[in-house]
């Protein structure tokens, strides 16, 4: 009986979640669609979540770059194939790591930063004062965090695309003496501007993840400075998680032949 | 003005409320009446602020009913219930004021979303509103570096920003010190003079309670045990009423 009724919790904790979360999302698309946007906060969060993402997000596609380019330079130059290298990395970056890491990295650094403040908020009685004036949280703080990563993680995404194959050409060259222009050539031959462009279609999706989750995380947050902590560490587990899930769903819709 | 003259401006009607298995509000009825101020007793975690929650429409009541200017908010749509919270103003105990704004940004807050008045009017009328409450000269602080009787008033101001027709404090002067409750009692009681509106106040501190309160009701148990002017309800026959005025250990209040 124990087990079952911990089956039923369970059950009933997952539809609400994902009910809450759905709602939310449904509510923020509405303000995003009827263009009731803050505009002034839209800039600020810009700033604040795209900007300041910017430098990790070079430093870790420069260095995901440069391995995959290392890996395969060494595989290539082996078997005599080291004018495919460019095209591996550019590949391999456009396609899949560049948007996925850029969005893990956005997701550990502002989807936390989204959970924290918000569930701050909360506990503090903010969202509470900001309802009783009538005004809507989702409007005033989750669609200005939202219409920001849905405006930077496609840029930031961009960077990390050209940062990843610069970082790989610099390798190929120093390691593997492959000359740029060649390493490029091949960048060119493997992937092509559809590539670029299916890419960053998979950051809107992104994006809508880190925003809705650390939102509704941070909304949902319970108890004082340990559940901010708790929606701040389950926020970014979940939208790893599902960014993780949605790129296989994504890869397989748009790239699968 | 007596009793009988004073027109009802909201009414929580057999209410019941309960959070999960505990039970915060049974049967629960209170009429705020217009123009007075209204002050609600009871013991820590009775379920005053509840009261003050439902009357802004910020958790709806299990059963009953709660009308506030002649309107059930129980069958309202949210965005509804937003256009009538723009007459309510309320105080929160620890003022709630965002922290990424400043003084002047939070009391502006609630104008910039809902009145059509220019930059320049709502810059006046915000420092009009920290004025009434003696914080003017903090119109560019944050809240992070006000102190606590500051922090107060400054929720006041956004309170009373928009000239309300109704003003929930929540317990305005729990944690202050005697001098600042003294001048907290005070604000209220001015704005009350300037809005020329009616007011809930939910406090513990029975001198400031019985300097401002035209009614008192006691909330005990879920219900209101007893209602009326100040004078009648401190001299009211009520034991649990008594004992809580008195602060006394023996009574029927179980401790």
């Amino acid at each position: 009986m124990r087990l079952l009724a911990r089956v039923g919790r369970a059950t009933n904790d997952f539809f609400e979640y994902t009910g809450g979360l759905t709602l939310l999302s449904a509510e923020s698309a509405g303000f995003l669609v009827r263009l009731r946007i803050r505009v002034g906060e839209t800039i600020s969060q810009c700033a604040l979540l795209g900007v300041q993402s910017l430098v990790i997000v070079v430093l870790t596609s420069l260095f995901t770059g440069m391995v995959i380019s290392l890996e395969s330079a060494q595989q290539a130059v082996a078997y005599g194939f080291s004018n495919l290298v460019g095209g591996a990395v550019a590949y391999a970056s456009v396609r899949e790591l560049g948007p996925m890491l850029t969005a893990v990295v956005v997701a550990g650094r502002v989807g936390a930063a989204i959970a924290a403040e918000l569930g701050s908020m909360v506990v503090t009685e903010q969202i509470e004062a900001l309802r009783s004036m009538g005004l809507e949280p989702s409007r005033f703080l989750v669609v200005p965090r939202l219409l920001a990563l849905l405006l930077m993680l496609p840029l930031l995404t961009i960077f990390a695309d050209v940062v990843s194959i610069l970082g790989g050409a610099w390798i190929a060259q120093e390691y593997a003496h492959i000359p740029f222009d060649s390493f490029m050539a091949s960048v060119r031959e493997s992937i092509g501007f559809v590539d670029v462009i299916k890419g960053l279609l998979k950051t809107f999706v992104f994006a809508t993840i880190i925003a809705m989750v650390g939102a509704y995380q941070g909304l949902s947050t319970r108890g004082g400075a340990a559940g901010v902590g708790k929606s701040t560490t389950f926020s970014v587990v979940l939208a790893i998680i599902l960014i993780f899930a949605s790129n296989f769903v994504l890869s397989f819709l748009l790239f699968n032949k | 003005m007596n009793d009988g003259e004073r027109k009802l401006l909201a009414r929580i009607d057999d209410v019941d409320l309960a959070f999960g298995e505990r039970i915060v509000l049974r049967n629960c009825s209170l009429d705020i009446k217009q123009g007075a101020i209204t002050c609600i007793i009871g013991l820590s975690g009775a379920g005053k602020s509840t009261i003050l929650r439902l009357l802004d429409g910020l958790i709806p009541p299990d059963t009953g009913h709660i009308y506030l200017l002649g309107q059930d908010l129980c069958h309202m749509s949210e965005d509804k219930v937003n256009q009538l919270r723009q007459k309510i103003g309320f105080s929160f105990q620890f003022a709630a004021l965002l922290d990424s704004l400043t003084v002047g940004e939070n009391v502006a807050l609630p104008l910039e979303e809902h009145s059509k008045l220019s930059r320049s009017e709502i810059r006046r009328t915000v420092l009009d509103a920290l004025d009434s409450v003696g914080l003017l000269h903090a119109y560019d602080d944050l809240p992070a570096e006000l102190s606590g009787g500051m922090l107060k008033r400054a929720g006041f101001a956004r309170a009373i920003v928009t000239r309300p027709e109704l003003v929930l404090y929540d317990e305005p002067t729990t944690g202050l010190d005697p001098i600042v409750s003294k001048l907290i009692t005070e604000t209220i009681l001015k704005l009350r003079a300037k809005l020329s509106g009616t007011a809930v106040v939910i406090s513990h501190d029975l001198p400031s309670i019985f300097a401002m309160a035209d009614y008192i009701a006691m909330l005990f148990e879920g219900a209101i045990i007893a209602y009326d002017t100040a004078d009648r309800i401190r001299n009211s026959s009520n034991p649990i009423v008594q004992q809580f005025l008195q602060g006394s250990e023996a009574g029927p209040i179980p401790i």
